[in-house]
């Protein structure tokens, strides 16, 4: 009897097990959730970050280094804490912020470490230290703040902060964490990648109270950190504070090159800051008030502010009429039929030479309007459009109206204005002529430039045709590295004896033409170049572009300061007084060091923008 | 009669004995993957071996070989005759529970002798199976009169009141397992068939609002009222019948509801909680059934590879050796291993039956029904709790699970069978 029923029975169990096989499929080779969730319960991932690289000047002084800091970590499951006031004491806290940031960490989990005090001074741990074992469930990680030798080279330089959230997203390889340091600005931005290092992984297993045991799949999965490479500048750390000092109570910028390599030996921007107040626990405090303040201390003015070069250009307009065959040493112009004066002289012989000496404006008008119109064809609009294009070529090659390819963030092209520039200003081709855009012929108009730029060009002139890309950085590394990039000349198309007529005239124009007398050191050959670039908003800038020796250079500079007016007032005395500390280490014209330390320009600076309410966001990109 | 062992040995079902040395042999290894400790791993040769849960374990799985050759040696007729001895020894045991007992886990259903502990309800469930075979041996015993049901369920009852008495909702549970037992041996289909209906009403219950099921039922009407003859859907009775019929299932279901909110203690509904809803309190209530299901989840199709687990091995299942050693399984052979299980056990269920088809003797027969059905029970809860089908019941998975009383009571279950089917042709004679 019944014998069907054990068929019925075996039924019943077969679809039982095929439920369970149905279940066990699901979460076994459908659900991924479950994987996930088990690397979180047993596995700790222990990242052990490399101290970033140190950087040195190019004496092998060191400028910014690391210093260890201390945070704490709490694990709720573990910790015991018997005489909570007493531990806040210790600790450094209130009673509040133990009760918020306890509870806190136990809502995040009860095994795992969470943070519960950042930033420990080693004054503050070695307090703490010996406590720590009554204190079961605290445990410190080590990590490390910048620091820094010398305050004069934060813009170049740039800093260290946490990465912000964009960044965060927009990242390309996924490495960065919330929370990780990354260089925000300059060399720390642009070296970020080799300074950081490589973040080592370890892969513990822990059980369910939090206890290690053992590594997981025998450490096969671990990385090891590595080190950030240190970065060699070719910053003359020394020179550099000097020059930061002379930019007290001024804006603008100091960049000084050697022509024979292309390294940078200065860069200051000012104001400044210093640079110990962006690392640490008080970034925010800081940051806010320095990306508020209106003189903007926060930017590296020399790659990125923007100019008129003023009559240094002229130097630009000699080299290039010469190479094109227009002009020579012996052209000469008068004053007359000029829309623009000569401020200074009154001569009779007004060649080249002499035009440089004394920075004449009406030259420059004469020789630009030859430089287009000569041996062009068609109307006055079609032969100034013939004549801009093979003016702009050759101008191009100084490295206007591009990057050069300086190895700090933030670079900025400037304009150099071509025949599509002005089709595009004047809405379409043979509507704009040499009288509607003369105002090149000497450095204003539309032209724009960087301090950096100018400096390259101080060192085109004293190379005689050609340059290294600008750099800062000699070498990475232990092995040195530097991309070729920062190793090859570049020619800028100029015949090198098209040069000496201008050296002469340089030469001229300090020892006695537009410089004074604070400009002139006694016993160094210096060659410069004023200028002043017209500023709707307010006094002109002051600019002045030198290189020295003549023979055999060792320094290419150019010095803008802001609202300083006329380029022989400011610019020049402090460039000289740069170059002088350099060639000879020290400065014997200690009157006019004084006067131009203290000197203010401040009181000019005007800053028409109005100033918005900046994020640490909005600025660092 | 004595008998030589090589004839022992040729009546013997090896296929059932290589089942079982299999499902213990796994059990252990998975025990010892537990307690495994990749930086110190203990070898059987370690003294302090045998203070860990698989030296223990291993003592035990000695212990019942000795358990076997003893029962082997017994007289096979012994069992049917001194079935009413074992039952009542066992009630005994289980009325004094309470008194002498002492408290495991939690669990105040222990008796301790010397260092070795034992939980009589696990023993038992032999015990009452033992007794229920010999009852319906009787050749006057007819599951279809209600007479003799009752005198059945009061077989099964009087043991799973004793053991509710003591707290233990779950291991009274197995009784119903019973049901396929008397299911077998001429119970009518109307009972399990009332009992799965019931279960289903029961869940429906609590997964669905009221409204819900009696829209679904008046939905299931109207379908049933299309499908009847003409002359049904014109009598008046029809309707008032299915009105009946909505009303009773619509006040269980409410019953339901009532009996989970005020009878359930605390724990229980919890439980219940947690398996309606996987995500209610993962961290707390929820924390066992999601541990397990992470650990499982985590094998993936070939396993993390034996003791290459991390869920099982470091603590974050609880009871993973005894209740939860599926887990381990699940962690380290992946789904291949535990679809193999699955499908072996199966296997196991379909020879137990055919062997006990084959039984000449109703006592050999029902009993043989009896052990498929405890089996099967603790397969169906165990399992399906750890992958979250099931509430949590304090229910081993037979012959794997850790623990001493749970590996004998299986084996003691299986191997009086395996000796009364050794002896099935000498029944026949008699």
């Amino acid at each position: 009897m019944f014998e069907g029923r054990r068929l019925i029975l075996f039924l019943v169990f077969v679809s039982i097990g095929l439920v369970f096989i149905g279940k066990l499929f699901y979460l076994q080779l459908i659900d991924d959730t479950y994987e996930k969730a088990a690397d979180n319960n047993a596995i700790r991932k222990i990242i052990q970050v490399p101290f970033r690289g140190e950087v040195y000047d190019r004496h092998g002084k060191l400028i910014v280094y690391n210093t260890p800091v201390y945070d704490v970590y709490i694990t709720p499951r573990k910790a015991v804490v018997q005489d909570t006031n007493r531990f806040c004491k210790l600790f450094g806290v209130t009673r509040g912020y133990f009760d918020t940031v306890t509870k806190q960490a136990r809502a995040y989990s009860r095994v795992k470490p969470s943070l519960f005090l950042k930033h420990l001074s080693k004054e503050d741990f070695a307090r703490i230290q010996d406590a720590m074992v009554d204190y079961p469930g605290f445990s410190i990680t080590t990590t490390a703040f910048r620091t820094y030798q010398s305050i004069a080279f934060s813009n170049a330089l740039g800093y260290v902060a946490e990465i912000n959230p964009n960044s965060l997203k927009d990242q390309r390889d996924d490495y960065y964490r919330q929370g990780d340091y990354v260089g925000i600005s300059g060399i720390e931005s642009y070296y970020e990648d080799v300074l950081r290092g490589q973040r080592g992984v370890k892969y513990r297993m822990v059980n369910s109270n939090g206890v290690e045991k053992g590594d997981y799949k025998k450490g096969k999965l671990d990385v090891n950190p590595v080190a950030g490479k240190n970065l060699y500048t070719s910053i003359d750390i020394r020179l550099q504070e000097y020059a930061d000092s002379l930019m007290m109570h001024k804006v603008g910028s100091v960049v000084a090159i050697e022509p024979s390599t292309g390294e940078i030996l200065t860069m200051v921007s000012a104001p400044s800051y210093d640079p110990s107040l962006l690392a640490g626990r008080n970034f925010s405090k800081y940051y806010q008030k320095l990306a508020l303040d209106p003189l903007k201390p926060l930017i590296n003015r020399p790659p990125s502010a923007y100019y008129r070069p003023g009559s240094t250009f002229k130097l630009v307009q000699a080299l290039v009429g010469q190479q094109l065959g227009i002009i020579s040493a012996g052209s000469v112009f008068g004053h007359a039929g000029a829309p623009v004066k000569c401020h200074a002289h009154n001569t009779s012989h007004n060649d080249l030479h002499n035009a440089i000496q004394w920075s004449c404006n009406p030259y420059f008008y004469h020789a630009f309007r030859k430089i287009l119109y000569d041996g062009t064809t068609g109307n006055t609009f079609e032969r100034s459009a013939q004549g801009l294009q093979r003016w702009s070529e050759l101008v191009a090659n100084f490295g206007f109206g591009r990057k050069l390819g300086v190895d700090v963030s933030n670079e900025k092209k400037g304009n150099l204005p071509t025949v599509d520039y002005y089709n595009k200003v004047y809405k379409g081709e043979n509507t704009w002529k040499f009288s509607n855009i003369y105002s090149l012929s000497i450095g204003e108009g539309e032209l724009v430039v960087s301090p950096l730029k100018m400096a390259n060009f101080a060192a085109i002139i004293a190379n005689r045709g050609w340059y290294i890309p600008p750099h800062l950085v000699k070498g990475v590394g232990e092995k040195r590295t530097i991309d070729p990039f920062y190793k090859n000349p570049v020619s800028v198309g100029v015949d090198a004896k098209y040069f000496p007529v201008v050296i002469q005239g340089m030469q001229d124009a300090v020892l006695h033409g537009t410089v004074g007398v604070d400009g002139r050191i006694p016993d160094i050959t210096m060659c410069g170049k004023t200028g002043t670039s017209q500023n709707k908003k307010g006094k002109d800038h002051s600019i002045f572009i030198a290189f020295a020796p003549k023979d055999n250079p060792k320094i290419a500079i150019a010095v803008f300061v802001e609202n300083a007016g006329f380029g022989g007032f400011a610019a020049a005395p402090i460039a000289s007084l740069i170059i002088e500390k350099y060639l000879k280490g020290r400065v014997d014209r200690k009157a006019v060091e004084t006067k131009f330390m203290n000197m203010s320009y401040l009181a000019n600076v005007t800053y028409n923008r109005p100033v918005k309410k900046v994020t640490s966001d909005s600025l660092r990109k | 009669m004595s008998q030589s062992s090589g004839y022992m040995a040729s009546r013997l079902d090896w296929w059932s004995v290589g089942l079982y040395a299999l499902f213990v042999l796994l059990g252990w290894m998975s025990i010892y993957s537990a307690v495994y400790n990749p930086e110190a791993p203990l070898g059987i040769f370690d003294a302090a071996f045998y203070t860990s849960n698989a030296g223990k374990q291993l003592i035990w799985i000695g212990a019942s070989m000795v358990l076997i050759m003893f029962i082997f040696a017994l007289d096979f007729r012994f069992f049917e005759s001194f079935a009413p001895v074992i039952y009542g020894f066992f009630l005994l045991l289980l009325i004094l529970v309470p008194f002498l007992g002492v408290t495991i886990n939690g669990s105040h259903s222990w008796f301790k002798i010397g260092t070795a502990t034992i939980q009589p309800a696990e023993f038992a469930k032999t015990a009452t199976a033992l007794l229920l075979a010999k009852y319906l041996n009787d050749p006057q015993v007819s599951l279809l009169r209600f007479r003799d049901q009752w005198k059945a369920a009061l077989i099964i009852g009087v043991p799973i009141l004793l053991i509710i008495a003591s707290n233990e909702t779950g291991s009274a549970l197995v009784y119903v397992s019973f049901i396929i037992l008397l299911y077998r041996e001429g119970l009518p289909g109307e009972y399990p068939g009332l009992l799965l209906g019931g279960i289903f009403l029961f869940v429906s219950a609590l997964i669905l609002k009221p409204l819900t099921i009696f829209i679904l039922l008046v939905v299931m009407a109207g379908i049933l009222v299309l499908l009847m003859p003409i002359y049904l859907q014109r009598m008046y009775q029809t309707y008032v019948k299915m009105a009946l019929g909505i009303s009773v299932i619509m006040s269980l279901a409410m019953l339901v509801e009532w009996v989970v909110n005020n009878v359930l203690k605390e724990h229980q509904r919890n439980r219940i909680k947690v398996l309606l809803d996987p995500d209610f309190d993962p961290r707390g209530l929820g924390y066992q059934v999601t541990q397990s299901k992470i650990a499982i989840g985590s094998g993936g199709f070939w396993g993390k590879g034996y003791l290459g687990g991390t869920q099982t091995k470091f603590d974050f299942v609880p009871e993973q050796s005894t209740d939860f050693i599926f887990c381990t399984i699940g962690e380290e052979f992946g789904f291949i291993g535990v679809a193999g299980i699955i499908i072996l056990f199966m296997v196991f269920l379909w020879r137990l039956m055919y062997l006990a088809d084959q039984q000449r003797s109703r006592f050999a027969r029902a009993y043989g029904f009896g052990v498929v059905g405890i089996l099967f029970f603790h397969f169906l809860v165990n399992i399906g709790m750890t992958i979250g089908l099931m509430p949590i019941m304090g229910i081993p998975l037979p012959f794997f699970s850790y623990g001493g009383s749970s590996l004998w009571s299986f084996t003691i279950l299986l191997f009086i069978f395996l000796k009364l089917d050794s002896h099935r042709s000498d029944m026949l004679s008699r």
